[in-house]
């Protein structure tokens, strides 16, 4: 087992690679002179020139490269020229609101896709079955950000259920000391119901509009996989062994059945981390989504290479913890490696 | 009668074929009839509009009436004029970038399947790259290198794509390597390189054109979150993506219609294409049918 | 559990002469999208305790179907829409399927073809026979695994403490089918189905696999169905054989007399098909033509008709007819 997970993480290295030669490359790309964007307007040439010395844009493409590989491993992402502030800082002190965001958008599109999948599976052609077909198309054709929008009419204009969407607290509470930084868990560890209870009334909404659109794809591969699986020689032999229907269906069917749904995972949170930022932008979410969108439309590019990047390692990370929780569900593949 | 059958030529099979799925399958029949109405508001709109779409037609804000459908927004344009109008940009950006990504993504993959080797590793390399990336992460990655414009919007949708489509022709590609066809084209003397453009790329039209109709539905969502969040267009152009966001201001005070009627109307295409998709796949390959 | 009650009232009480399982006219059809099969017309067969049945025809003629069917498990697009089905008296078609999930895999339980596919992929063999042991032999989570670990070493697996942990993929065909038996065994049933239990298997597995079956029935006084397309091993090993050809039964007699004197044209081709001492190889005969399409609305009384060279013009007139004399029954109007 830890053969194979050496193994995994040394395949997702070239990848990491990978990652960081396009975040470089954009860089590069950047329309007009960083130079002279970084000098000002008002810089003469040899201002100009200095800067480009300095920051070492006069230097080949591959000395640029290691420079830059150099300043990473040093954790340096360059400065955000609208606050002033290290990238890497900022990223960091606003990631645990995106993540806690993405977890719980995926819990609720888990449960929900998989129960509904998997009902959907068990009463072909019913009702339910005739929801999952609905809500799988459907689905994929919502826009985020027009279902957040939707969702904050109704909840908090209409019905008044929902509290104004402007961030992880409302106005009066304060942040519990910080922990983990998901607001739900360090409220629970400290005690603060209050802080809980106002934290969790801000993040129902975002999560939903997130885990919506992951509803369809795990509802879908759930509904086929299972349908494949209940039809199988093994699930008609446990019932012929007079196994009950919660056992055949639970720890027989739906683990096996589950082995798919995890391959796309990877698919789900590609989704998922993308339709954060809109969800960020719209709920004012203070996490990187939202932090990359100020800094985009202010043309302030580190923190967007930052963000691209910090994406990009996460979503190769996830992708490997996907790869190892496979190994632990399926022994075909982790005895066989 | 089945003398007549076969003898028929294999196109009007297929049409009988196209026949017979649309007949089994209405939902296929309205996915096509929404897409004749979106073409249609897409040439015709702009020119059939009640009201300019990017002057003030009358008082801001005001709800939807049977002088203004969908009401007003808070510059006192008419929100109906507006989303129709959009229908030409939203859906040019997207089959922009779909048939950029199509040409490109089709070459790539079919050279990486056909011709194996360094071809293969480093387009295969590519792709494997490009989706290491959360998709609209990177589309708005390239849109801060390329430059805050339209065509950045088009150009990021395309790119971020291109493993699909690379991925597929490869796959295709691969398959009809050593076909009959592609032997007897060896045989009369043709390089690779024409094998390549004239036999195999053109055997892989149906099964891309699936595709086609499959990535049309997320490069608009794409094209109009990029737009939502800022980037590309400017107002006042009238498009579905800014529209929802200059709507998200007023909805929380209760003015639902700025922002329903271009989401809905985004909603309806994206729906359409991914029906039209499901459709021609079922028409193409209906193994794959669910 | 009234149904367990009954059965246990049946098993001692005056009825003891009563068959383990009575199939009585049992119909079967199936709904496919290219129209209603019927599957099974009029099956009886009947087993008693200590006994093995075997149950012969090519594949296709209904085999597996009646065993489905008798245990309940038929695909939903199955129906059963005619006849009766007693095991030890108690009506299986009109039980409650709590009653039936009951019944199976403890009293009545069947071993499958095909023997990897019939067991969980991703759970440990000794974990699937614990679950099989939970459920019905009055075994505590504790000792489950114990016992699992008792019944692995029972069906001859060398090793079985750690077999036990073992996954499916890394077992042999054989080692497969023998948990296959394991898992129907566990519980000792009054009533084992066992469905091909040696396709796919080698020669030599093949003979060891059937040897560990009847000697563990017989010692049990297990009454035992044997579903095999192979009449050599049915007359091998069962006391009674019942052919069935498209989903009819056409012949059912005592072995050694459905051997010297078949009465059924079908059966007669299948002896002169099957290997047998002092025959060679280039003596056997090829059965012609195919079973009939199950789905044709005009199908003959009798549906060997097409392929019999005895058919005769009134073989075309229904009803099928039915002979019984003697323990011996054979459907056909012009038997040999």
């Amino acid at each position: 087992m830890l053969g194979v997970t050496v193994r995994r993480l040394a395949a997702a290295l070239p990848t990491l690679v990978g990652v960081v030669i396009v975040t470089f490359l954009l860089t590069r790309a950047l329309p007009g002179d960083p130079a002279a964007y970084f000098a000002g307007p008002a810089a003469t040439q040899q201002a100009i020139a200095e800067i480009r010395a300095k920051l070492g844009l006069d230097q080949p493409l591959p000395v640029q490269f290691l420079d830059y590989v150099q300043d990473l491993l040093r954790g340096d992402l360059g400065l955000s020229i609208t606050t002033g502030q290290p990238v890497l800082h900022e990223l960091t002190t606003r990631l645990p609101a995106s993540a806690e965001l993405t977890l719980l958008g995926l819990l609720f599109a888990g449960s929900v896709g998989i129960t509904l999948g998997v009902l959907a599976a068990l009463k072909q052609n019913s009702w339910l079955d005739n929801l999952c077909r609905v809500v799988a198309t459907l689905g994929v054709s919502l826009p985020t950000f027009f279902t957040g929008l939707l969702l904050i009419y109704v909840f908090y204009y209409l019905l008044g259920w929902a509290p104004a969407p402007l961030g992880r607290l409302d106005a009066f509470a304060s942040p519990p000391p910080h922990v983990t930084g998901f607001y739900l868990i360090d409220s629970l560890l400290a005690g603060d119901l209050e802080t809980f209870r106002s934290a969790l009334a801000q993040i129902v909404l975002p999560a939903i509009t997130l885990g919506i659109f992951a509803v369809a794809p795990i509802a879908r591969i759930t509904r086929g996989s299972m349908l494949a699986v209940m039809g199988s020689d093994f699930i008609r032999a446990a019932r012929g062994h007079g196994l009950s229907g919660r056992t055949v269906v639970v720890a027989y069917a739906l683990r096996n059945a589950l082995l798919p749904v995890v391959t796309t995972l990877g698919m789900v949170f590609s989704f998922l981390l993308g339709a954060n930022v809109l969800v960020e932008k719209v709920f004012a979410w203070p996490g990187i989504g939202s932090y990359a969108v100020e800094a985009l439309i202010a043309s302030d590019y580190a923190p967007v290479q930052g963000f691209v990047m910090t994406m990009g390692v996460l979503y190769v990370l996830l992708n490997l913890m996907i790869d190892l929780l496979y190994q632990v569900i399926d022994p075909r593949v982790r005895l066989e490696a | 009668m089945s003398a007549t059958v076969a003898s028929a030529p294999p196109k009007a099979g297929l049409l009988r074929h196209i026949r017979y799925v649309l007949g089994e399958n209405p939902v296929t029949a309205l996915a096509f009839g929404l897409f004749a109405l979106l073409v249609f508001a897409a040439i015709f709109g702009p020119a059939l509009v009640p009201y300019d779409p990017i002057a003030g037609a009358g008082p801001a804000l005001q709800p939807p009436s049977a002088k203004h459908w969908f009401g007003t927004d808070s510059l006192g344009r008419d929100v109906f004029s507006r989303v129709v109008a959009a229908t030409r940009l939203d859906l040019g950006m997207a089959f922009a970038a779909v048939a950029i990504v199509f040409v490109f993504g089709t070459l790539a993959g079919t050279a990486a399947g056909f011709f194996g080797g360094w071809w293969d590793r480093i387009i295969g390399r590519i792709a494997d790259t490009l989706m290491a990336f959360p998709l609209f992460v990177l589309a708005m990655g390239i849109v801060a290198a390329v430059g805050n414009s339209v065509e950045s919007i088009v150009i990021a949708t395309a790119i971020v794509n291109f493993p699909i489509y690379a991925r597929i022709a490869r796959a295709e590609a691969n398959i009809r390597r050593d076909a009959g066809f592609v032997e007897a084209a060896r045989l009369s003397g043709f390089s690779e390189g024409r094998i390549l453009l004239t036999e195999v790329a053109p055997n892989l039209l149906p099964i891309m054109m699936v595709q086609v109709s499959l990535t049309l539905g997320y490069a608009i969502l794409n094209c109009a979150g990029l737009s939502f969040i800022g980037l590309g267009i400017r107002p006042p152009t009238p498009e579905w993506g800014i529209m929802v966001a200059e709507g998200a201001s007023t909805i929380i005070s209760g003015e639902w219609w700025i922002a329903l009627f271009p989401g809905l109307a985004l909603m309806l295409a994206v729906f359409t294409f991914n029906l039209l998709g499901d459709g021609l796949r079922d028409i193409v390959d209906p193994r794959k049918r669910t | 559990m009234s149904a367990a009650a009954t059965l246990d009232a049946a098993k001692i009480g005056p009825h003891a002469r009563v068959p383990v399982l009575d199939v009585r006219d049992l119909s079967v059809e199936f709904r496919t999208r290219s129209g209603l099969v019927r599957a099974l017309e009029q099956v009886s067969l009947a087993v008693h305790r200590g006994e093995c049945v075997g149950v012969v025809g090519e594949s296709g003629s209904g085999k597996s179907v009646t065993a489905y069917a008798v245990m309940r498990l038929l695909d939903a697009a199955g129906r059963v829409t005619a006849g009766d089905v007693r095991f030890s008296g108690i009506d299986l078609l009109a039980a409650s399927d709590a009653d039936i999930a009951d019944l199976r895999g403890r009293e009545m339980s069947m071993i499958f073809q095909n023997p990897r596919a019939a067991l969980n992929p991703i759970r440990p063999v000794g974990r699937q026979i614990a679950d099989v042991l939970i459920r019905h032999g009055g075994v505590t989570r504790d000792q489950a695994p114990d016992r699992a670990v008792q019944l692995l070493a029972e069906v001859g697996i060398p090793d079985p403490r750690r077999r036990a942990h073992a996954y499916p993929f890394e077992l042999s065909g054989g080692m497969c089918q023998r948990i296959g038996i394991a898992l129907a065994l566990a519980c000792r049933p009054a009533l084992l189905i066992a469905d091909e239990p040696t396709t796919g298997l080698d020669v030599t597995t093949q003979a060891v696999i059937m040897d560990l079956v009847t000697t563990l029935a017989r010692e049990r006084g297990m009454a035992t169905v044997l579903i095999t397309h192979d009449l050599g091993l049915a007359t091998e090993y069962c006391d009674r054989i019942v052919v069935m050809h498209a989903g009819h039964v056409v012949e059912s007699a005592p072995t050694a007399e459905i051997f010297a004197t078949p009465r059924h044209p079908y059966t007669a081709k299948l002896i002169a098909a099957t290997p047998r001492p002092g025959v060679p190889l280039s003596g056997l005969v090829s059965i012609p033509g195919n079973l009939p399409d199950l789905r044709a609305t005009n199908l003959a009384p009798c549906r060997f008709l097409a392929r019999c060279d005895r058919a005769h013009a009134d073989c075309a007139v229904p009803p099928l007819l039915r002979q019984e004399e003697e323990g011996r029954m054979v459907a056909c109007r012009h038997p040999l």
